[in-house]
Protein backbone atom coordinates (compact mmCIF):
# COMPACT_ATOMS: atom_id res chain seq x y z
CA UNK A 1 0.00 0.00 0.00
CA UNK A 2 3.04 2.11 -0.10
CA UNK A 3 4.06 4.45 -3.00
CA UNK A 4 7.04 3.57 -4.96
CA UNK A 5 10.00 5.39 -5.53
CA UNK A 6 9.86 5.37 -9.85
CA UNK A 7 12.69 4.32 -11.59
CA UNK A 8 13.72 6.36 -14.53
CA UNK A 9 15.76 4.68 -18.37
CA UNK A 10 17.73 7.33 -19.45
CA UNK A 11 20.03 5.82 -22.52
CA UNK A 12 22.11 3.39 -20.84
CA UNK A 13 21.42 5.11 -17.38
CA UNK A 14 18.86 4.22 -14.52
CA UNK A 15 17.15 7.27 -12.92
CA UNK A 16 16.22 7.32 -9.36
CA UNK A 17 15.04 11.24 -7.78
CA UNK A 18 13.92 10.54 -4.57
CA UNK A 19 11.12 13.19 -4.01
CA UNK A 20 9.67 12.40 -0.62
CA UNK A 21 10.61 12.02 3.28
CA UNK A 22 11.22 7.91 3.27
CA UNK A 23 9.51 5.38 4.80
CA UNK A 24 11.69 2.14 5.74
CA UNK A 25 9.26 -0.24 3.41
CA UNK A 26 10.01 2.54 -0.09
CA UNK A 27 13.80 2.12 0.98
CA UNK A 28 13.91 -1.56 0.83
CA UNK A 29 11.34 -1.67 -1.95
CA UNK A 30 13.59 0.75 -4.36
CA UNK A 31 16.89 -1.53 -3.33
CA UNK A 32 14.59 -4.61 -4.78
CA UNK A 33 13.28 -2.77 -7.69
CA UNK A 34 16.74 -1.31 -8.76
CA UNK A 35 18.22 -4.27 -8.17
CA UNK A 36 16.01 -6.24 -10.91
CA UNK A 37 15.70 -3.12 -13.24
CA UNK A 38 19.96 -2.85 -13.64
CA UNK A 39 19.59 -7.23 -14.52
CA UNK A 40 16.41 -6.17 -17.19
CA UNK A 41 17.95 -3.13 -18.64
CA UNK A 42 22.05 -4.21 -18.33
CA UNK A 43 22.39 -0.81 -17.37
CA UNK A 44 25.51 1.06 -17.70
CA UNK A 45 24.64 2.68 -14.18
CA UNK A 46 22.64 3.86 -11.73
CA UNK A 47 22.25 7.86 -10.71
CA UNK A 48 20.58 8.65 -7.04
CA UNK A 49 19.50 11.83 -7.05
CA UNK A 50 18.67 13.34 -3.23
CA UNK A 51 18.38 16.88 -3.87
CA UNK A 52 15.26 16.82 -2.42
CA UNK A 53 15.80 14.47 0.50
CA UNK A 54 15.78 16.59 3.79
CA UNK A 55 17.42 13.76 6.40
CA UNK A 56 19.53 10.70 5.17
CA UNK A 57 19.64 9.02 8.68
CA UNK A 58 21.43 5.52 9.36
CA UNK A 59 19.00 3.15 7.02
CA UNK A 60 18.83 5.46 4.33
CA UNK A 61 22.47 5.80 3.96
CA UNK A 62 23.12 1.85 4.61
CA UNK A 63 20.97 1.50 1.11
CA UNK A 64 22.50 3.90 -0.38
CA UNK A 65 25.99 2.07 0.16
CA UNK A 66 23.94 -1.76 -0.12
CA UNK A 67 22.54 -0.43 -3.92
CA UNK A 68 26.19 0.79 -4.73
CA UNK A 69 27.52 -2.91 -3.98
CA UNK A 70 25.24 -4.24 -5.86
CA UNK A 71 25.33 -2.79 -8.95
CA UNK A 72 28.84 -3.07 -8.45
CA UNK A 73 28.67 -6.49 -8.45
CA UNK A 74 26.20 -6.94 -11.37
CA UNK A 75 28.81 -4.65 -13.36
CA UNK A 76 27.51 -1.01 -13.48
CA UNK A 77 28.53 1.92 -11.15
CA UNK A 78 26.23 3.92 -8.92
CA UNK A 79 26.92 7.49 -8.36
CA UNK A 80 24.68 9.55 -5.54
CA UNK A 81 24.43 12.91 -6.13
CA UNK A 82 22.84 16.28 -4.89
CA UNK A 83 23.46 15.58 -1.03
CA UNK A 84 22.75 18.69 0.81
CA UNK A 85 25.36 20.34 2.95
CA UNK A 86 23.40 19.83 5.74
CA UNK A 87 22.47 16.21 5.29
CA UNK A 88 26.80 15.79 4.74
CA UNK A 89 27.81 17.37 7.98
CA UNK A 90 24.64 15.15 9.56
CA UNK A 91 26.03 12.00 8.34
CA UNK A 92 29.74 12.89 9.01
CA UNK A 93 28.53 13.40 13.08
CA UNK A 94 26.28 10.34 13.18
CA UNK A 95 29.11 8.08 12.12
CA UNK A 96 28.60 7.31 8.15
CA UNK A 97 30.81 8.12 5.28
CA UNK A 98 29.47 5.81 2.62
CA UNK A 99 33.10 4.88 1.61
CA UNK A 100 32.23 2.61 -1.30
CA UNK A 101 29.45 4.93 -2.67
CA UNK A 102 30.62 7.17 -5.70
CA UNK A 103 29.39 11.21 -5.55
CA UNK A 104 28.65 14.13 -7.54
CA UNK A 105 27.64 17.70 -7.08
CA UNK A 106 24.80 17.83 -9.58
CA UNK A 107 23.07 15.47 -11.62
CA UNK A 108 24.61 16.60 -14.83
CA UNK A 109 28.16 15.66 -13.07
CA UNK A 110 26.75 12.56 -11.91
CA UNK A 111 25.89 11.69 -15.49
CA UNK A 112 29.11 12.43 -16.73
CA UNK A 113 30.71 10.70 -14.08
CA UNK A 114 29.19 7.08 -15.18
CA UNK A 115 29.79 8.19 -18.83
CA UNK A 116 33.48 8.47 -17.64
CA UNK A 117 33.95 5.18 -16.00
CA UNK A 118 32.24 3.52 -18.92
CA UNK A 119 34.97 5.01 -20.79
CA UNK A 120 38.02 4.30 -18.47
CA UNK A 121 36.75 1.64 -16.27
CA UNK A 122 40.15 1.54 -13.99
CA UNK A 123 39.36 5.16 -13.14
CA UNK A 124 39.80 6.20 -9.35
CA UNK A 125 36.42 7.29 -7.37
CA UNK B 1 11.11 16.85 32.15
CA UNK B 2 11.75 18.66 35.13
CA UNK B 3 14.77 19.82 34.58
CA UNK B 4 13.77 22.05 31.36
CA UNK B 5 10.31 24.42 31.16
CA UNK B 6 7.58 23.82 28.25
CA UNK B 7 7.52 26.62 26.41
CA UNK B 8 4.42 27.93 24.33
CA UNK B 9 2.27 24.97 24.08
CA UNK B 10 2.01 21.28 26.08
CA UNK B 11 3.77 18.27 25.32
CA UNK B 12 2.55 16.93 22.19
CA UNK B 13 2.46 13.04 21.65
CA UNK B 14 2.50 10.54 18.48
CA UNK B 15 2.23 7.25 19.11
CA UNK B 16 4.57 4.67 16.51
CA UNK B 17 2.76 1.87 15.99
CA UNK B 18 4.12 1.65 11.83
CA UNK B 19 6.69 2.91 10.32
CA UNK B 20 4.53 5.83 8.62
CA UNK B 21 4.21 6.73 12.70
CA UNK B 22 8.22 7.36 12.91
CA UNK B 23 7.83 9.71 8.83
CA UNK B 24 5.14 11.43 11.28
CA UNK B 25 6.94 11.63 14.54
CA UNK B 26 10.07 13.22 12.85
CA UNK B 27 8.00 15.56 10.45
CA UNK B 28 6.21 17.30 13.62
CA UNK B 29 9.49 17.48 15.12
CA UNK B 30 11.03 19.14 11.91
CA UNK B 31 7.93 22.24 12.43
CA UNK B 32 8.90 22.04 16.22
CA UNK B 33 12.55 22.72 14.94
CA UNK B 34 11.49 25.44 12.59
CA UNK B 35 9.26 27.31 14.83
CA UNK B 36 11.88 27.56 17.23
CA UNK B 37 14.87 29.15 15.53
CA UNK B 38 17.11 26.12 15.14
CA UNK B 39 19.84 26.40 12.37
CA UNK B 40 19.35 24.21 8.95
CA UNK B 41 21.82 22.09 10.45
CA UNK B 42 20.82 21.87 13.64
CA UNK B 43 17.59 20.84 12.89
CA UNK B 44 18.48 18.21 10.22
CA UNK B 45 20.84 16.79 13.00
CA UNK B 46 17.80 16.50 15.64
CA UNK B 47 15.48 15.24 12.63
CA UNK B 48 17.54 12.74 11.80
CA UNK B 49 18.19 11.52 15.26
CA UNK B 50 14.46 11.66 16.17
CA UNK B 51 14.64 9.49 12.93
CA UNK B 52 16.69 6.71 14.58
CA UNK B 53 15.29 6.92 18.12
CA UNK B 54 11.89 6.52 16.18
CA UNK B 55 13.16 3.37 14.14
CA UNK B 56 14.42 1.83 17.72
CA UNK B 57 11.33 2.13 19.11
CA UNK B 58 9.31 1.11 16.32
CA UNK B 59 11.76 -2.11 15.44
CA UNK B 60 13.47 -2.83 18.86
CA UNK B 61 10.76 -1.52 21.55
CA UNK B 62 7.87 -3.37 19.31
CA UNK B 63 6.18 0.13 19.27
CA UNK B 64 5.50 2.94 21.62
CA UNK B 65 5.23 6.96 21.48
CA UNK B 66 7.10 10.59 20.94
CA UNK B 67 6.71 12.70 22.69
CA UNK B 68 7.74 16.19 21.55
CA UNK B 69 7.77 19.73 23.14
CA UNK B 70 9.43 23.44 23.03
CA UNK B 71 11.38 23.96 26.45
CA UNK B 72 13.30 26.17 27.72
CA UNK B 73 16.03 26.64 30.68
CA UNK B 74 18.13 29.47 31.28
CA UNK B 75 16.99 31.61 28.66
CA UNK B 76 17.62 29.67 26.10
CA UNK B 77 15.09 27.73 23.81
CA UNK B 78 15.13 24.14 22.39
CA UNK B 79 13.55 21.23 20.79
CA UNK B 80 12.91 18.60 23.27
CA UNK B 81 11.77 14.86 22.27
CA UNK B 82 11.51 11.38 24.06
CA UNK B 83 11.29 8.20 22.60
CA UNK B 84 8.92 5.92 25.20
CA UNK B 85 8.43 1.83 24.42
CA UNK B 86 7.14 -1.12 26.98
CA UNK B 87 9.75 -3.13 25.73
CA UNK B 88 12.12 -6.01 26.18
CA UNK B 89 14.37 -2.91 27.19
CA UNK B 90 18.25 -2.80 27.08
CA UNK B 91 20.33 -5.01 29.70
CA UNK B 92 23.61 -3.23 29.02
CA UNK B 93 23.25 0.43 28.10
CA UNK B 94 26.97 1.32 27.93
CA UNK B 95 27.49 -1.57 24.94
CA UNK B 96 24.04 -0.16 23.65
CA UNK B 97 25.93 2.99 23.53
CA UNK B 98 28.74 1.96 22.03
CA UNK B 99 29.45 2.60 17.83
CA UNK B 100 29.08 -0.71 15.73
CA UNK B 101 27.22 -2.37 18.28
CA UNK B 102 23.61 -3.93 17.45
CA UNK B 103 21.39 -6.64 18.46
CA UNK B 104 19.38 -6.39 15.59
CA UNK B 105 19.59 -5.82 12.01
CA UNK B 106 20.51 -2.29 11.68
CA UNK B 107 24.26 -0.41 11.25
CA UNK B 108 24.67 -0.11 15.21
CA UNK B 109 24.98 3.62 14.87
CA UNK B 110 20.95 4.39 15.86
CA UNK B 111 21.46 5.21 19.79
CA UNK B 112 25.29 6.35 19.80
CA UNK B 113 24.47 8.32 16.68
CA UNK B 114 22.13 10.18 17.62
CA UNK B 115 23.61 11.23 21.23
CA UNK B 116 25.75 13.09 18.95
CA UNK B 117 23.33 14.48 17.13
CA UNK B 118 22.02 16.23 20.00
CA UNK B 119 23.00 18.44 22.92
CA UNK B 120 21.05 16.30 25.67
CA UNK B 121 20.77 12.78 25.83
CA UNK B 122 18.94 10.60 28.44
CA UNK B 123 18.88 6.90 28.11
CA UNK B 124 16.75 4.97 30.18
CA UNK B 125 16.10 0.95 30.38
CA UNK B 126 16.11 -1.78 31.69
CA UNK B 127 15.59 -5.53 31.19
CA UNK B 128 11.53 -5.99 31.42
CA UNK B 129 10.82 -2.44 31.76
CA UNK B 130 11.17 -1.01 28.34
CA UNK B 131 12.97 2.13 27.03
CA UNK B 132 13.21 5.82 27.18
CA UNK B 133 15.36 8.06 25.27
CA UNK B 134 15.39 11.76 25.81
CA UNK B 135 16.93 14.06 23.48
CA UNK B 136 16.97 18.18 23.34
CA UNK B 137 18.75 20.52 20.80
CA UNK B 138 19.61 23.51 21.82
CA UNK B 139 18.84 27.11 19.81
CA UNK B 140 21.89 29.07 19.52
CA UNK C 1 12.41 44.92 56.95
CA UNK C 2 9.55 47.08 59.13
CA UNK C 3 9.82 50.76 58.23
CA UNK C 4 10.45 52.74 61.54
CA UNK C 5 10.18 56.47 62.35
CA UNK C 6 13.94 56.72 60.96
CA UNK C 7 12.28 55.78 57.39
CA UNK C 8 9.43 58.22 57.60
CA UNK C 9 11.67 60.81 58.47
CA UNK C 10 13.62 59.88 55.65
CA UNK C 11 10.96 59.88 53.00
CA UNK C 12 10.01 63.26 54.05
CA UNK C 13 13.26 64.88 53.44
CA UNK C 14 14.38 63.04 50.33
CA UNK C 15 10.63 64.20 49.08
CA UNK C 16 10.43 67.84 50.02
CA UNK C 17 14.76 68.18 48.85
CA UNK C 18 14.21 66.42 46.04
CA UNK C 19 15.83 69.32 43.58
CA UNK C 20 18.55 69.83 45.89
CA UNK C 21 19.71 66.12 46.32
CA UNK C 22 19.07 65.04 42.65
CA UNK C 23 21.51 68.16 42.12
CA UNK C 24 23.57 67.33 44.14
CA UNK C 25 23.76 63.87 42.86
CA UNK C 26 24.44 64.38 39.03
CA UNK C 27 26.67 66.63 40.04
CA UNK C 28 28.56 64.76 41.98
CA UNK C 29 28.43 61.81 39.24
CA UNK C 30 29.15 64.06 36.66
CA UNK C 31 32.74 64.24 37.64
CA UNK C 32 33.80 60.78 37.01
CA UNK C 33 32.15 61.63 33.31
CA UNK C 34 35.51 62.32 31.33
CA UNK C 35 33.29 63.77 28.60
CA UNK C 36 31.49 60.04 27.99
CA UNK C 37 28.74 61.66 28.47
CA UNK C 38 26.62 65.24 28.66
CA UNK C 39 25.12 66.37 32.00
CA UNK C 40 21.78 66.60 30.63
CA UNK C 41 21.67 62.66 29.99
CA UNK C 42 22.70 62.18 33.42
CA UNK C 43 20.08 64.53 34.98
CA UNK C 44 17.54 62.67 33.28
CA UNK C 45 18.81 59.13 33.96
CA UNK C 46 19.48 60.11 37.83
CA UNK C 47 16.08 62.07 38.14
CA UNK C 48 14.01 58.89 36.61
CA UNK C 49 16.06 56.69 39.35
CA UNK C 50 15.34 59.07 42.47
CA UNK C 51 12.07 59.16 41.35
CA UNK C 52 11.89 55.44 40.89
CA UNK C 53 13.28 54.62 43.96
CA UNK C 54 11.26 57.32 46.24
CA UNK C 55 8.51 55.50 45.09
CA UNK C 56 9.61 51.66 46.10
CA UNK C 57 10.71 53.53 49.39
CA UNK C 58 7.04 54.77 49.63
CA UNK C 59 5.60 51.85 49.24
CA UNK C 60 7.39 50.25 51.79
CA UNK C 61 10.46 47.99 52.62
CA UNK C 62 14.34 48.61 52.13
CA UNK C 63 14.88 45.09 50.29
CA UNK C 64 15.96 46.53 46.96
CA UNK C 65 15.83 42.85 45.52
CA UNK C 66 12.02 42.89 46.82
CA UNK C 67 9.36 43.10 44.35
CA UNK C 68 8.49 47.46 45.38
CA UNK C 69 12.00 47.97 43.69
CA UNK C 70 11.24 46.13 40.25
CA UNK C 71 11.28 49.65 38.50
CA UNK C 72 14.22 50.87 39.96
CA UNK C 73 15.97 47.69 39.27
CA UNK C 74 15.32 48.09 35.81
CA UNK C 75 16.18 51.75 35.28
CA UNK C 76 19.71 50.51 36.93
CA UNK C 77 19.95 47.30 34.16
CA UNK C 78 19.83 49.98 31.52
CA UNK C 79 21.95 52.32 33.28
CA UNK C 80 24.80 49.90 33.76
CA UNK C 81 24.06 48.44 30.46
CA UNK C 82 24.73 51.51 28.71
CA UNK C 83 27.67 52.45 30.96
CA UNK C 84 29.46 48.90 29.92
CA UNK C 85 28.89 50.26 26.28
CA UNK C 86 30.30 53.32 26.42
CA UNK C 87 33.49 51.70 28.37
CA UNK C 88 33.03 52.94 32.06
CA UNK C 89 34.85 50.46 34.30
CA UNK C 90 32.50 48.65 37.20
CA UNK C 91 34.14 51.04 39.70
CA UNK C 92 32.82 53.90 37.80
CA UNK C 93 29.25 52.07 37.02
CA UNK C 94 29.00 51.07 40.84
CA UNK C 95 29.64 54.65 41.70
CA UNK C 96 26.86 56.22 40.46
CA UNK C 97 24.25 54.69 42.76
CA UNK C 98 27.34 54.72 45.80
CA UNK C 99 27.32 58.81 45.53
CA UNK C 100 24.00 59.16 46.10
CA UNK C 101 24.85 58.32 49.70
CA UNK C 102 27.37 61.42 50.02
CA UNK C 103 24.70 63.94 48.82
CA UNK C 104 22.04 62.64 51.46
CA UNK C 105 24.69 62.04 54.44
CA UNK C 106 24.81 65.51 55.38
CA UNK C 107 21.43 66.18 55.39
CA UNK C 108 20.75 63.07 57.60
CA UNK C 109 23.85 63.33 60.27
CA UNK C 110 22.18 66.75 60.74
CA UNK C 111 19.12 65.68 62.61
CA UNK C 112 18.59 63.02 65.63
CA UNK C 113 17.28 59.77 64.20
CA UNK C 114 18.91 60.67 60.96
CA UNK C 115 21.99 58.36 61.58
CA UNK C 116 19.77 55.41 61.82
CA UNK C 117 17.90 56.40 58.38
CA UNK C 118 21.42 56.80 56.57
CA UNK C 119 22.80 53.20 57.48
CA UNK C 120 19.17 51.88 56.56
CA UNK C 121 19.75 54.16 53.13
CA UNK C 122 23.03 53.17 52.74
CA UNK C 123 22.41 49.16 53.27
CA UNK C 124 19.60 49.47 50.13
CA UNK C 125 22.17 51.53 48.30
CA UNK C 126 25.19 49.12 48.62
CA UNK C 127 23.22 46.54 47.84
CA UNK C 128 21.93 48.18 44.36
CA UNK C 129 25.53 49.26 43.51
CA UNK C 130 26.57 45.65 43.64
CA UNK C 131 23.32 44.89 41.69
CA UNK C 132 24.69 47.52 39.26
CA UNK C 133 28.13 45.84 39.38
CA UNK C 134 26.63 42.25 38.40
CA UNK C 135 24.52 43.64 35.45
CA UNK C 136 27.65 45.24 34.29
CA UNK C 137 29.68 41.94 34.04
CA UNK C 138 26.44 40.61 32.53
CA UNK C 139 26.87 43.12 29.33
CA UNK C 140 30.57 42.74 28.91
CA UNK C 141 29.99 39.15 28.99
CA UNK C 142 27.57 39.49 26.04
CA UNK C 143 29.72 41.99 24.45
CA UNK C 144 32.39 39.15 24.55
CA UNK C 145 30.48 36.44 23.33
CA UNK C 146 28.99 38.52 20.87
CA UNK C 147 32.89 39.58 19.47
CA UNK C 148 33.69 35.92 19.45
CA UNK C 149 31.22 35.01 17.25
CA UNK C 150 31.87 37.85 14.74
CA UNK C 151 35.32 36.64 15.14
CA UNK C 152 34.67 32.82 14.14
CA UNK C 153 32.29 34.20 10.97
CA UNK C 154 35.52 36.90 9.93
CA UNK C 155 38.37 34.44 10.54
CA UNK C 156 36.95 31.53 8.13
CA UNK C 157 36.96 32.94 4.56
CA UNK C 158 36.01 30.51 1.76
CA UNK C 159 37.68 31.83 -1.86
CA UNK C 160 37.80 30.78 -5.12
CA UNK C 161 40.84 30.19 -6.69
CA UNK C 162 39.97 28.47 -9.45
CA UNK C 163 36.89 28.05 -11.95
CA UNK C 164 35.68 24.78 -9.74
CA UNK C 165 38.07 25.09 -6.90
CA UNK C 166 37.82 27.06 -3.81
CA UNK C 167 40.33 27.27 -1.24
CA UNK C 168 39.86 27.73 2.76
CA UNK C 169 42.73 29.53 4.14
CA UNK C 170 42.53 28.53 8.23
CA UNK C 171 44.09 30.73 10.81
CA UNK C 172 44.08 30.24 14.54
CA UNK C 173 42.98 27.02 16.00
CA UNK C 174 40.89 24.57 15.26
CA UNK C 175 37.96 23.68 17.79
CA UNK C 176 34.45 22.35 17.17
CA UNK C 177 32.37 25.21 16.98
CA UNK C 178 35.47 26.61 14.43
CA UNK C 179 35.46 23.56 12.57
CA UNK C 180 31.21 23.91 12.20
CA UNK C 181 31.40 27.27 10.47
CA UNK C 182 34.21 26.13 8.21
CA UNK C 183 32.58 23.26 7.25
CA UNK C 184 28.84 24.63 7.08
CA UNK C 185 30.72 27.57 4.62
CA UNK C 186 32.69 24.96 2.97
CA UNK C 187 29.78 22.86 1.78
CA UNK C 188 27.71 25.87 0.61
CA UNK C 189 30.57 27.38 -1.15
CA UNK C 190 31.07 24.25 -2.83
CA UNK C 191 27.16 24.45 -3.84
CA UNK C 192 27.48 27.73 -4.66
CA UNK C 193 29.84 27.83 -6.69
CA UNK C 194 29.36 24.13 -8.73
CA UNK C 195 33.14 23.79 -7.06
CA UNK C 196 33.97 20.18 -7.31
CA UNK C 197 37.85 20.88 -5.92
CA UNK C 198 38.79 22.63 -1.84
CA UNK C 199 41.81 23.29 -0.39
CA UNK C 200 42.29 23.78 3.29
CA UNK C 201 45.36 25.77 3.59
CA UNK C 202 46.55 24.95 7.43
CA UNK C 203 49.35 27.13 7.00
CA UNK C 204 47.82 29.52 9.94
CA UNK C 205 47.03 26.69 11.95
CA UNK C 206 49.33 26.47 15.10
CA UNK C 207 49.65 22.99 16.16
CA UNK C 208 47.61 19.76 14.94
CA UNK C 209 46.55 17.33 17.49
CA UNK C 210 44.59 14.28 16.94
CA UNK C 211 41.30 16.16 17.82
CA UNK C 212 41.89 18.82 14.98
CA UNK C 213 42.78 16.12 12.93
CA UNK C 214 39.98 14.71 13.28
CA UNK C 215 37.80 18.01 12.46
CA UNK C 216 39.76 17.97 9.01
CA UNK C 217 38.98 14.64 8.27
CA UNK C 218 35.29 15.42 9.15
CA UNK C 219 35.00 18.03 6.80
CA UNK C 220 36.54 16.46 4.01
CA UNK C 221 34.25 13.27 4.12
CA UNK C 222 31.30 15.70 4.38
CA UNK C 223 32.68 17.32 0.99
CA UNK C 224 33.08 13.76 -0.54
CA UNK C 225 29.90 12.70 0.14
CA UNK C 226 28.48 15.80 -1.42
CA UNK C 227 30.83 15.21 -4.40
CA UNK C 228 33.78 17.26 -4.20
CA UNK C 229 37.42 16.41 -3.69
CA UNK C 230 39.55 18.18 -0.74
CA UNK C 231 43.08 18.17 -0.31
CA UNK C 232 44.93 19.59 2.58
CA UNK C 233 47.81 22.16 2.16
CA UNK C 234 50.66 23.99 3.86
CA UNK C 235 51.32 21.27 5.99
CA UNK C 236 54.93 22.66 7.59
CA UNK C 237 57.60 20.13 8.82
CA UNK C 238 57.29 20.23 12.10
CA UNK C 239 53.53 19.72 11.69
CA UNK C 240 54.64 16.66 9.84
CA UNK C 241 56.33 15.66 12.13
CA UNK C 242 53.89 15.59 14.76
CA UNK C 243 51.43 13.83 12.32
CA UNK C 244 53.67 11.52 12.37
CA UNK C 245 54.65 10.73 15.78
CA UNK C 246 51.31 11.16 17.28
CA UNK C 247 50.36 8.42 14.50
CA UNK C 248 47.56 10.49 13.01
CA UNK C 249 45.74 8.93 10.26
CA UNK C 250 44.61 10.84 7.61
CA UNK C 251 43.38 7.50 5.44
CA UNK C 252 43.33 8.55 1.82
CA UNK C 253 43.06 12.21 1.98
CA UNK C 254 45.54 13.93 -0.40
CA UNK C 255 48.08 16.33 1.72
CA UNK C 256 50.57 18.90 0.22
CA UNK C 257 52.91 20.69 1.95
CA UNK C 258 52.03 23.65 -0.21
CA UNK C 259 49.15 25.84 -1.28
CA UNK C 260 50.80 25.68 -4.89
CA UNK C 261 51.05 22.36 -5.03
CA UNK C 262 47.62 21.46 -4.05
CA UNK C 263 46.29 24.17 -6.78
CA UNK C 264 48.54 21.91 -9.03
CA UNK C 265 47.11 18.99 -8.70
CA UNK C 266 43.38 20.22 -8.28
CA UNK C 267 43.89 21.57 -11.94
CA UNK C 268 45.44 18.75 -13.27
CA UNK C 269 42.28 16.81 -12.48
CA UNK C 270 40.21 19.51 -13.08
CA UNK C 271 41.87 19.69 -16.99
CA UNK C 272 41.47 15.83 -17.41
CA UNK C 273 37.67 15.82 -16.98
CA UNK C 274 37.46 18.93 -19.35
CA UNK C 275 39.82 17.62 -22.22
CA UNK C 276 37.49 14.48 -21.88
CA UNK C 277 34.36 16.60 -22.44
CA UNK C 278 36.30 18.38 -25.56
CA UNK C 279 37.11 15.31 -26.89
CA UNK C 280 33.19 14.27 -26.85
CA UNK C 281 34.06 11.63 -24.77
CA UNK C 282 31.37 12.74 -22.30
Amino acid sequence: MTDRVPVLKIGQILLVSIQTDLEDQMVLDLQEDLSQRIVDTNAQGVVIDITALEIVDSFVGRMLATIASISRVLGSETVVVGMRPAVAMTLVELGLSLPGVRTALTLERGMEQIKRLNQNPSAPR
Amino acid sequence: MKEYDVAADAVETIPITTSGDVVKARQAVRTLAQRTGLSLVNQTKLVTAASELGRNTLMYGGGGRARIAVVTQGGRTGVWARFEDEGPGIPDLDLALTDGWTSGSGMGLGLSGARRLVDDFELESAPGKGTTVSVVKWAR
Amino acid sequence: MTQGEGSAELLDLMESRRDEFVQGWVRSVSGTLRGRLSAAEVAQELGEIYNALLGALKQGGLAGRGDHFSEVRSLLIELSRNRARQGFTPTETALCVFSLKQVLEEALVASPDGARSYLQLARLLDDLGLFTVEEHAKTREEIISSQAEQLLELSTPVVKLWDGILGVPLVGTLDSARTQVVMEKLLQGLLDSNSTHAIIDITGVPAVDTQVAQHLLKTVVAARMMGAQCIISGIRPQIAQTIVALGIEFGDIATKATLAAALHDALAEIDEASSLRKEGLL
